[in-house]
């Protein structure tokens, strides 16, 4: 069978595993809101957490979908759908894929148009064998670990719930600092422009642009949550997060235009 | 007739961790299974040599920042989430996020039986939706691509973990503010002047982050401040 990246085949298998990944969340779902009923939780909180989820899962999916199609370009469409359904992030991806072609001497764009069954396989097993740490880790792990801060809620409880904001907290602290990598663009330009490593240039304010954005969210956010005190708009609750994240998202097209990218 | 299992009941815990590995196991040798079906239906094999050398300038970083992550996000996500979240992927950006915040909104704590079945299902439903709108990405993929890829939109998208942060952090920080402020300032000193910390390594620096608010929170809840 002569081999093309786009051939129906592709999609019918990566079609396969995508419904059994489907399938898993569906079984998860199903079992966690069964044992909701059993133990009495009220079907309010279960179908607020519901539509929130899917709500805040809109704009993070779609910039997946974009992940997806510029991908797409060298590697077909049916590979970055499954390695993006699948574990995978476009970052990852992207490394993983040129690493694998420069393994066979090229370029991940000289195979645009001529990417061979080989070439293809190469790349699909380099992709998957990469990225495929935490999904038998987990197994191995998850038991043990959960039944340490089981122990450890029974043995101090209010360290337990400290511990547990303290996760939370180092994580959310790495992405806010993240947020502000580019900033030192500021001081690091001449003439106002930055010139990178790799000797692309850049606008000296663009460092500017995520700590703005997160500056716009974070301000949404707090209105949002004066207004849930203030009129009593409780409802607003589940939507905040998805409200503040894309509101900071669409400021990011005027701040974008005005500091440069 | 209840299951006795080592002289203990046997949980609804232990339930969701059998079911995860199962779950985990299958998918990972259908994943696995997907090269070699394709090679079969193809007549091909791979350029061995290359995947060797692909694998040998990919896999040590990417495992090992695996294995960090995995440790790091179990205690987050709880038991159900995990096995959800390492199948389907994008944990940081996405599925921590929304059982965060699931959690936040349905006031109860991670580590108690209502906070396991609330984030498994705010992962579950995350996951089913992600995973939906991809396929409709796919299936509309050509009239999507010039609206998806314009110009107009690019910004917003490639800002889109500032404000997911934005708006998550004002609530976490805000809620512990005592806690957190040593922690996002290490953050700010080592994001603004250490040139090598970025888009790309910031996974690494989560774990960094945990350890480091952990410690200090140990510390100061030691010296009664919290």
């Amino acid at each position: 069978m002569e081999f093309n990246v786009n051939h129906p085949i592709l999609f019918l298998l990566v079609g396969i595993v995508v419904a059994v990944v489907l399938a898993q969340s569906v079984y998860f779902l199903v079992k966690s809101v069964r044992r909701a009923k059993k133990i009495g939780m009220e079907k309010s909180k279960i179908k607020k957490t519901i539509i929130t989820a899917a709500i805040f899962t809109i704009a993070p999916a779609v910039s997946i979908v974009i992940a997806v199609i510029s991908l797409s370009q060298s590697l077909g469409i049916a590979l970055p759908w499954l390695r993006l359904s699948v574990v995978g992030s476009l970052s990852y991806e992207a490394i993983a894929a040129s690493n694998a072609a420069s393994g066979m001497g090229m370029k991940l764009a000289d195979l645009v148009g001529n990417m061979s069954a080989s070439a293809y396989l190469t790349i699909a097993i380099v992709m998957t064998i990469s990225i495929m740490v935490g999904i038998w880790l987990v197994p191995l792990l998850a038991k043990k670990i959960q039944g340490g801060l089981v122990s450890f809620e029974k043995k101090d409880k209010k360290w337990s719930d400290i511990l547990q904001n303290a996760l939370f907290i180092g994580m959310i602290s790495a992405f806010v600092g993240y947020v502000f990598c580019d900033l030192s663009r500021l001081w690091q330009s001449e003439g106002g422009v930055y010139t990178n490593a790799d000797g692309e240039t850049f606008a000296s304010t663009s460092g500017l642009i995520p700590v703005l954005v997160m500056v716009a969210a974070a301000v949404v956010m707090a209105l949002c949550g004066l207004l849930m005190k203030k009129l009593g708009w409780k409802w607003l609750n589940d939507y905040a997060l998805p409200i503040s994240m894309v509101l900071g998202m669409a400021a990011a097209i005027p701040l974008t235009a005005l500091l440069g990218g | 007739m209840k299951k006795i299992k080592n002289n203990k009941e046997y949980t609804y815990m232990d339930s969701v961790h059998r079911d995860g590995r199962i779950w985990n196991l299958t998918v990972m040798v259908i994943l696995m299974a997907f090269p070699v079906v394709v090679g079969i239906i193809f007549s091909a094999l791979p350029d061995w040599a290359a995947v060797g050398k692909g694998l040998l300038a990919t896999a040590p970083m990417y495992w090992a920042v695996g294995v960090i992550e995995t440790i790091t996000y179990i205690p987050m996500l709880g038991a159900g989430g995990s096995y959800l979240s390492f199948v389907t992927g994008n944990i940081s950006n996405l599925k921590l996020p929304c059982a965060l915040n699931a959690l936040e909104n349905a006031d109860v704590k991670a580590q108690s039986e209502e906070g396991e079945i609330i984030s498994t299902i705010a992962i579950a439903v995350s996951s089913i939706v992600t995973t939906v709108i991809i396929i409709i990405g796919v299936a509309l993929i050509v009239p999507l691509t010039p609206i998806l890829s314009s110009e107009t939109l690019k910004p917003a998208f490639d800002q889109m973990l500032p404000a997911l942060f934005g708006g998550l952090g004002v609530v976490f920080v805000s809620k512990n503010l005592k806690l957190a402020i040593a922690p996002v300032l290490l953050m700010l000193v080592l994001f603004i002047f250490v040139p090598a910390l970025n888009a790309g390594t910031v996974g690494i620096m989560v774990p960094v982050g945990v350890l480091f608010t952990i410690a200090y929170a140990r510390i100061i809840y030691k010296k009664g401040w919290l």
